[in-house]
């Protein structure tokens, strides 16, 4: 390799949080026309080291430089003005105003002073049309698209700035599999642009097939950076939990008839769900495959009783009847457990502390009448983070100080709390590290051989097929098709979920 | 795709509400008035109706931002006493009165929104305090109730066009403004400035950064939107409103008052009349305009007090059952959804 200045340099980085290190003295490079991909744990420093180039934060110690000129950053406008642009993990878009309005929010043509609707209406239909997102209405509200959609805006609204280096920060773990195939694209040809991208991800197979340049980070550092295919999978796991990992999900037990726990049968609801059959019984997990948006995530909230106007006959536990609220539903005779989706929103209360979060949903066990009992509440609490071994200082911090897995972990320790038999789960590992992934994994089937039922929807084949007994594929609505034993794999899946027949695949 | 009718009805269905309820009240209201439909109770309406108007709209801005402006009603009430010791004189010195007492009202909140953004302090309880400190400098200014507002541009203001054209030596007769002359000036002013001022303003950054700020201010900050700039223009324009509704109800009743009492009410009726508007208080859905509609709103309702012959003592209660029920229209929406989830976003 030719010694050139590097586009970014980061010299001696260090960021400490209250005296807690979370990046210590990182030196990092990355040049024009590479997709270099960052790879680490959830704690180990990506997301500051993203934050600190994109502006959001600055590093207590150390320099960084700009095809070596020495640059600050005290505002993400000042990093995307030097041509920086990050895609967050959490998304950076107004609900309530218009999608052209968000695409174009911080530079939007103008006629007088004022902006130019039309003008901006036609670039922003130019960028939606570049990653093949024509069915986005300009004119409509951010807030009424679906998550993937926004994911694909705020991609949209990113490339509008014109980037030098982008920064994808978990870009692709909302999207559907064709827009992950257009953001694929689209770095290839940012990629012959001369534009830097900086790719983060836990999907292994998508850096494989992006990247051509890995950084490894742990515990703050970096441990090392080299170019695709120099190591292997395995080597690279190892780099980034920094021991050897094991059989990566646990072994399943063969399959035996049990009671069943949970009968759905033609299960309707407003144009979502079309007649969803199923039923799972005790010490049983019930995967749920499918592309994303056809129903999975309504089935699981149906069942937890959020959805109003569901038709269709359920039982739990033999006895007829949806819950009518989550309130009834952990409180039912058959208790109903849902680790939902976006754990920031409805997982979790950020800003108060971990214990509080963890006794959230179980204050009845604790209380004596209207009021808490100190004792029982710290033998829950103790009890919800030994389960589930949370890394935390201190139950009084609150839980936004956590990493994501950890925060992710908070969550199911919640959920655990109310001995729930029913545990619905919708896509818990999104968004989480290797590791953590693994110890959820070996939970889920811990709480099934406990005779638990556990539903639960991923939008990652691999964790279907690990992790599953059955999977059901979801498409349109229904049930289109059942698979069990040896025919769960990705082939079968994935020509399940785009309902093409049984051999066609 | 949808039709643009069809999807602005959706996007802004509370205000579309708004102007249906006021339309309603407004046209029954005329029908059971033994002059209505005439110039003159129109005239008269609308003389009623600027000064809420326009504080209600200074109270939408920092609503759009997802704060409250306690200090609307009290900056009316302080430039109302300015324009009654600055607006006379000759026309030239009239004009500066006019100009002044608007800038102080920009200036006063100009100075609610440099506390908020470099204080950090949260704008209820900011402008709570500088509510009071404004209705204080307005006892300094006007201790005793008074003033001289100059006469002719009293009753040039509050009449019909015919009226002013007719005040200031032009021929009210004239063929071109025969269609015009019966229109009330107040109405014109009313519709006027927030055509001026405010429809621009929302198409500008800074304005569609106090949206975004309302709608969600960590996806605003990430933008790179100027988050301050906004927050202080918020203020400032709400200052500016808010000093509008004050000079004109110093030409209005020819005096300026510092009146404690009525500070509070216009700033708890613009509140009222923001919700009635279709703006929500969360902030990031809304408008001026609206909440023009809002004021009109309360203000017909106190219409019907005068000609239905209701016990004066009654009105209050009346005024908050009308209010309570007026807003638990926008809580029909609810029943409807079917997701329970999409109640909390």
């Amino acid at each position: 390799m030719t010694k050139m200045t590097p586009h970014v340099a980061l010299n001696g980085v260090s960021k400490y949080f209250a005296g807690i290190r979370a990046l210590e003295n990182v030196d990092f490079a990355c040049n024009r026309g590479t997709v270099h991909a960052i790879l680490g744990e959830n704690g180990a420093g990506k997301s500051t080291l993203i934050k600190i180039m994109a502006g959001v934060l600055e590093p207590s110690s150390g320099e960084m430089r700009l095809d070596g000129t020495k640059v600050e950053f005290l505002s993400p406008s000042q990093a995307t003005a030097a041509g920086i642009v990050c895609i967050f993990q959490e998304l950076s878009l107004i609900p309530d105003l218009t999608v052209a309005d968000n695409i174009m929010i911080e530079r939007p043509p103008r006629r007088f002073g004022l902006i130019d609707r039309r003008a901006q209406r036609a670039r922003a239909e130019e960028l939606l049309a570049r990653i093949r997102c024509e069915d986005v209405d300009p004119d409509g509200l951010v807030r009424d698209l679906s998550l993937s959609r926004r994911q694909m805006v705020e991609i949209a609204k990113a490339i509008g700035k014109k980037p030098s280096v982008l920064i994808l920060d978990e870009a692709t773990s909302a999207l559907t599999s064709r827009d992950v195939q257009t953001v694929y694209d689209l770095l290839g040809d940012l990629k012959k642009e001369n534009v830097a991208s900086l790719f983060i991800s836990h999907r292994m197979h998508e850096v494989d097939a992006l990247c051509d340049t890995l950084s490894v980070f742990r515990n703050g550092m970096h441990i090392e950076t080299f170019a695709k295919g120099e190591r292997t999978e395995k080597e690279i796991v190892r780099l980034m939990i920094g021991r050897d990992v094991e059989a990566q999900f646990p072994p399943k037990p063969p399959r035996k008839e049990t009671k069943p726990l949970l009968e759905v049968k033609n299960l309707e609801w407003e144009n979502r769900l079309k007649g969803i059959d199923l039923n799972i019984g005790e010490g049983e997990i019930l995967g749920l495959g499918g592309l994303d948006g056809q129903g999975q995530k309504e089935l699981l909230l149906a069942l937890f009783g959020v959805l109003r106007g569901v038709t269709g006959e359920v039982k739990f536990g033999g006895k007829p009847g949806l819950p009518g609220s989550p309130a009834a539903a952990k409180k039912a005779e058959t208790r109903v457990a849902l680790i939902p989706e976006d754990r920031k929103t409805e997982g979790l209360m950020l800003s108060m502390p971990i214990a509080d979060n963890l006794l959230a949903a179980s204050f009845a066990d604790i209380s004596t009448g209207p009021f808490i009992d100190p004792q029982k509440a710290r033998t829950a609490i103790k009890r919800g983070i030994e389960t589930l071994q949370i890394k935390s200082g201190s139950t009084s911090d609150a839980v936004s100080t956590l990493s994501g897995g950890n925060q992710q972990k908070v969550v199911i320790a919640k959920w655990l709390l109310v001995s729930p038999s029913v545990i619905l789960m919708n896509d818990p590992t999104r968004g989480i590290d290797v590791g953590t992934k693994q110890e959820i994994y070996r939970l889920m089937r811990q709480l099934a051989d406990d005779g638990k039922a556990i539903l639960f929807y991923s939008s990652d084949y691999a964790e279907l097929i690990g992790c599953s007994d059955r999977v059901s594929v979801l498409y349109d609505g229904r049930v289109v098709r059942e698979l069990e034993g040896d025919d769960i794999n990705e082939e079968s899946i994935v020509s399940a979920s785009l309902n093409i027949g049984e051999r066609a695949a | 795709m949808k039709t643009w009718s069809a999807r602005w009805l959706t996007q802004n269905r509370g205000f579309a509400g708004a102007i249906l309820l006021f339309l309603a009240l407004y046209i029954t209201y005329n029908f059971m008035h033994p002059r209505g439909f005439s110039t003159a109770v129109l005239v008269q309406n609308s003389n009623e109706s600027v000064a809420i108007a326009f504080v209600a709209m200074a109270q939408t801005i920092p609503v759009l931002m997802g704060g409250l402006d306690l200090s609307v009603g009290a900056v009316m009430t302080l430039t109302s006493c300015i324009a009654s010791e600055l607006v006379n004189g000759s026309p030239a010195q009239m004009l500066l009165g006019m100009f002044l007492t608007l800038l102080s009202g920009a200036a006063f909140g100009a100075m609610n929104g440099v506390i908020v953004v470099y204080g950090r302090i949260q704008p209820i309880i900011a402008t709570l305090a500088t509510g009071a400190i404004a209705i204080g400098l307005a006892l300094l200014v006007r201790p005793k109730p008074g003033g001289d507002v100059d006469g002719d541009l009293n009753w040039a203001l509050t009449n019909t066009v015919w009226d002013f054209v007719d005040t200031y030596g032009g021929n009210p007769d004239a063929g071109w403004l025969a269609p015009f002359a019966n229109i009330p000036v107040p109405l014109i002013i009313l519709f006027g400035v927030p055509l001026l001022v405010w429809l621009p303003f929302r198409r500008s950054v800074t304005g569609r950064t106090i949206y975004a700020i309302g709608s969600a201010e960590g996806a605003a900050y990430m933008s790179g939107l100027p988050i301050n700039r906004a927050k202080i223009a918020a203020f400032t324009l709400a200052g500016f409103f808010a000093a509008c509704g004050g000079l004109y109800l110093a030409i209005q009743t020819s005096s300026g008052n510092a009146d404690t009492v009525q500070a509070g009410t216009y700033t708890l009726n613009s509140i009222a009349a923001v919700v009635l508007g279709g703006t929500a208080l969360m902030g990031g859905i809304g408008g001026a305009i609206g909440s023009l509609v809002g004021a009109l709103i309360l203000r017909v309702i106190s219409f019907y007090f005068r000609i239905l012959d209701i016990d004066p003592l009654l009105q209050p209660l009346i005024e908050g059952v009308v209010l309570l029920i007026a807003v638990s229209f926008g809580a029909f929406r609810t029943l409807r959804v079917k997701n329970r989830l999409e109640l909390f976003r």
